[in-house]
Order: C-alpha cells, then structure tokens, then sequence
C-alpha cells in the first residue's frame, strides 16, 4: 500500500533521509520509529505531498507522490504533530470544512461530521471552539480531520506527543479501535511503549537510516536472551548474590545494579532454565529475594542496542527512573 | 470536475472558514474600522484647515478611500501568515484541493473587511460634510472599483505572507510600503505640489488614478488649483486605474502561487 524506494532528502548539508526503504501492506499499522531529527516528520512530509524527495520515490495506494500528488492526497489522511485544527472553528465546522475540501458534498460532509463526533466522543463539544478544546480533545478532532474521507491510507505524525498519560491511552485506544479495518496507517513516534503496543510492524530509524525493521517480536528477539531481574531483600547480600551469579552465568554477562543496590539485571541465557538455577543458588546460599522475574528486553532495550543511545530524553512514560550503574 | 470549478468551489469553502474566523475576531476588524475614522478626522481637523476648509475635505474622501483599501494587502498578510504559522496550511496541502483556493478564499474573503472599511469611510465623510452629488449608478461604480482595488492589494499581500512565512514579518513588510506608496500620490495633496520626480511617480501611482476616479464617480470637485498629475494616467484615471488593478492581480497571483508551490520544496 505504501512503497518507499531509495528515498532520499537533504535540508542544505543535512542528509535528513539517506536511501530509506519501506514496504507497508494494506491494513498494517506500521510504525516509524525513532529519535527527534532521526526523518520521521520527513518521512511524512514526502509520503502526504508536503515536501518533495530530492530522489528515490514513494507510492502510495499506486500513486506516486512525485508524479500524481494529487492523486497521492486524495488517497491520504493526514494529522500532523501540531494539531493543525482550526482554533476559530467548532469542532463540527472543522470537520465539515475538511470533508468539503476533499470534494464531498455539504451534505455528505455535515453527515459524516456527525457520525466522526460521535465515535471520538466529542459530540458534546461540537459547537465549541476547537481552541477551546483540551489536548487531549484537539488530538482527536485532529485525528477525526484524518478520516473524513475514509482514505485507505491514514498517516499519522508523533500522535501522542505532548498528550498527558491519560489523553495518550485515549488516543491508542481511538487509533486502534477507529481507524478501520483494512485501513493502512503509518505513524511515527518517538515512544518505544507506543509503537509497541500499536504496531505490527515497525522500523527504527536513526540519522536519515533504516537501521533495523521487523515486529515487535522479533526485534525483541534479535537483541536475544530474556532477562532476570532480581530484587534482594537485604542490601548487604549484594556481594554474594554478584558472586553466585558469576557463577552461574558467567563473568562476561555482567550484573547491573540499580541505585538503591538491591535490585540487578542480568541476562538469562536458558530463559526459565536459568532463572530456577540462580533461585535455587540463592536459596542455598541463605540469601533472600522479595522478587524474581523473567522478561523479554523492552523496545528500550532494542533502542539502546541499536543506536548506541537511550531513546529521547522525554522517553516512554512508563520508563523507570532508576539511574542504572555497571557493577 | 474542472480545475476551475474545483477552485471556484474550494475557494468559497476557504472564504466561508475565513468569514466565521473573522466575525469571531472582532478585534481584528477594529483597524479596519479605527483607521479610516482617525484618518479622516485627524486629515480634515488638522491638517484641513491649512490646506483649504471645506473643500478640501469633499477633496480628501476619496483619498482616504483608496488609501484604506491598500491596507486590505496588510489584512491578508497577517491572516495568512497566521494559517501558514499554525499549520493548517499543511493541511490544506495535504488535502486533494486546488492549490489556488487557499489564497483566493483569503483574498476574496479580505473583501468583507474592505467594505466595511469603505462604509465606515463614507459615513465620516458624511459627517464631515462629504456628499455624493453623481447618480447612484455612478457612486455604485466607484464602490466596485474600490473593490477591485482591495482586491488587487490583498495578492500583494498574499504574497508577502508566503514569502515571510512568519506573521511578525509579515505584519510589517505588508505595513511599511503602504505608507510611501499612498502618501507619494494625490490620494491627500495636489501632485503639482510635489518636487519634480516625485511629481512623475504620483502620476502614475495606482493609488492616484484611484482617488482621482472615485472623486469624479461620486461627483467631488477638487479645491482651486489641485491636479492629479499629468500624462496619460492622469487623463484617463479609471480606465488607469482599472488596468493597473488587473496587472498587478495578474502578477501578484502569479507569484503568489508559484511560491505556494515552492513551500513545498522547503
């Protein structure tokens, strides 16, 4: 559905897109994920007719956006990372007048207004100003303007950004359960939880690259083993906790120790296998846990590994604050 | 559909929009009603006096007339800069719709201000002793040459807003040549009484052959010894006046567009 090829795009000296390549099937939700200035606004930018490529080229819906743009905006819904609702306009207007400029007729447009107020749950405030409106509620205004035309393609840039924890919960459940069967969405975001939880596939970019694209699973996967994640009861039982588990895992997977000092990661390279050994290590050695658990890496994880840097500074909300330091 | 009829359409959606967004900023409106109002007031009292009494002030209604339309450029620079600056002008992009109709909604739409401006203007007038003494068919006339004059000016406007695309500078590069290029004319004074080269330019300034014919429409006779300059455009002020408007609609929408077009090579 969306086919991008060799796409490449320079702002002066900076090389924002570097030969990027993508393939998106119809009724995916894909995910562009990555860092602020890593090409995902560009990215959008190129695939909704904003900017044009310097080369490669992007089809969407069998469109170029190159040679056909018309075609291309015809086929697309767009909602930007600022909200670009009109603050002056009721929500209703703001959706009638959208719907007009796709060329539906005045009835149709008031029609399908009603029914997009209803679903995003913004009936109640559809005669107020839009400037009046929440974040939370602009979001969804915004994100209704996007599929007015019921396009087959749904382009949605940082969806979430500067949303409070409640209005971003809102807005995946609005994309997940709104945007249609069938319909193709590509968002990006900087929020390794949120391509997670919405995507099914997604790809990480970094410096105008594709530097790794797969699933959720399998991008989990390709960084390897689950994890064990131990909290002690007592901290002076760190020493000779760092000492079994050299034992059992080896030195070259090194412990990290949180700040506290009571709670360690450390790899599980036989999964469940290892986490009973180290249990039952620790439990002959006389050393209690108030915790124990197996997990997969977190897309954070994924991130760190691939770039070399954490995710934004403002990352997952869902993040620890813990300051982790190697032991 | 058309590419005409599509941007016939798309437009008078954009003017609708603009419309609601105007009658729910009053603000904006008051310096298209204000000005006029202290420019006719502060020309008549103050500087009135001096330059002739009471027939200076039949003269100086035109003048003003054509001088408050210019100001409609700097109305559409700021409103579309503004759009351009919040991002819905991104999403009018990104929507299948004729890519003239964004900046001729905003031209067509300023109309609204314009005419009210001119309203205001003629209710001072009146009120300072101002009449229209030619026929209703000829004021009439006059009106809509002020129209296609404002409308004229909103393209320059419009062009300077995408150009600047940030709406403090767009406020004042659409402000700052207003005041040479309605002062260098005869909109407030006597071309002859200007120096030399100074005299050719108010000539041919639009704004000139503006004034002159909307005071000949209306029927107001120009104080003892005041011209409108010399040479052809002096001579034929509304045929002048019309073709300049249409010029720089031609060219203003021309540059206009094409620089529409580029924002999206940014």
């Amino acid at each position: 559905m969306i086919s991008i090829d060799q796409l490449s795009k320079n702002y002066g000296t900076f090389r924002a897109l570097d030969k990027i390549n993508l393939q998106v099937d119809q009724g995916q939700i894909f995910g562009l994920l990555g860092p602020n200035g890593a090409g995902k606004t560009t990215t959008v930018k190129i695939l909704s007719t904003l900017v044009r490529p310097d080369s490669g080229e992007a089809v969407i819906a069998g469109n170029s956006v190159t040679a056909d743009p018309t075609a291309v905006r015809a086929s697309i819904g767009l909602s930007g990372q600022y909200a670009a609702v009109d603050e002056k306009l009721t929500g209703h207007e703001n959706l009638v007048m959208v719907g007009r400029l796709y060329g539906m007729s005045r009835q149709e447009s008031r029609a399908r207004a009603r029914e997009l107020l209803h679903e995003f749950a913004i009936v109640d405030v559809k005669d107020k100003r839009a400037g009046a409106y929440s974040g939370g509620m602009r979001r969804r205004l915004d994100l209704a303007s996007a599929l007015v035309f019921r396009p087959p393609v749904v382009i949605l840039d940082e969806p979430t950004t500067g949303l409070d924890p409640r209005g971003r919960l809102d807005t995946w459940d609005v994309i997940s359960t709104l945007v249609g069967e069938g319909t193709t969405v590509l968002l990006t975001t900087q929020y390794l939880e949120e391509a997670d939880q919405l995507a099914d596939r997604i790809a990480v970019i970094d410096s105008g690259k594709v530097i790794a694209e797969g699933t959720s699973d399998e991008l989990k996967v390709s960084l390897g083993a689950e994890r064990i994640t131990l909290t002690l009861a007592r901290r002076d039982s760190l020493d000779e906790t760092l000492r079994i588990l050299e034992r059992i895992i080896g030195v070259s997977n090194r412990a990290q120790t949180d700040s506290t000092g009571m709670r360690l990661t450390v790899p599980a390279p036989l999964g469940q296998k290892t986490l009973l050994q180290v249990l039952d290590a620790l439990n002959s050695g006389g050393i209690l846990v108030t915790e124990a658990a197996l997990s997969r890496p977190t897309l954070d994880d994924v991130f760190l590994d691939l770039t070399g840097k954490p995710a934004s500074p403002e990352t997952s909300p869902s993040q620890s604050a813990d300051a982790e330091v190697d032991v | 559909m058309s590419t005409l009829t599509s941007a016939a359409r798309d437009s008078s959606v954009i003017a609708w929009r603009n419309l609601l967004t105007v009658r729910r900023t009053p603000g904006a409106l008051v310096t298209g009603i204000v000005q006029p109002v202290i420019f006719v007031f502060l020309l008549a009292f103050v500087f009135g006096g001096s330059l002739g009494g009471a027939p200076y002030r039949e003269f100086l209604i035109g003048g003003i007339l054509a001088q408050t339309l210019t100001f409609n450029s700097s109305f559409t620079a700021v409103y579309l800069a503004k759009d351009l600056q919040l991002g819905l002008i991104d999403r009018f992009r990104s929507l299948p719709m004729s890519r003239v109709a964004v900046i001729l909604g905003r031209t067509t739409s300023d109309l609204a201000t314009g005419s009210i401006s001119i309203v205001v203007t003629m209710v001072c007038g009146l009120i300072i002793g101002w009449r229209i003494t030619e026929g209703f068919g000829s004021a009439l006339l006059a009106i809509l040459l002020l129209l296609l004059f404002g409308f004229a000016m909103s393209w320059i406007g419009a062009f300077i807003a995408l150009t600047a695309r940030s709406v403090e500078v767009a406020q004042s590069l659409g402000l700052i040549w207003l005041f040479p290029v309605t002062f260098l004319s005869g909109a407030f004074v006597s071309v002859d009484s200007l120096p030399g080269p100074l005299q050719a330019i108010a000539s041919w300034n639009p704004v000139t052959a503006v004034a002159t014919s909307v005071r000949e429409l209306f029927g107001n006779v120009s104080p003892a010894g005041y011209t409108s300059g010399t040479g052809w455009a002096a001579d034929n002020p509304i045929l002048y006046a019309v073709i300049s408007c249409v010029a720089v609609i031609a060219l203003f929408s021309t540059v206009a567009v094409s620089q529409y077009r580029r924002i999206s090579r940014r």
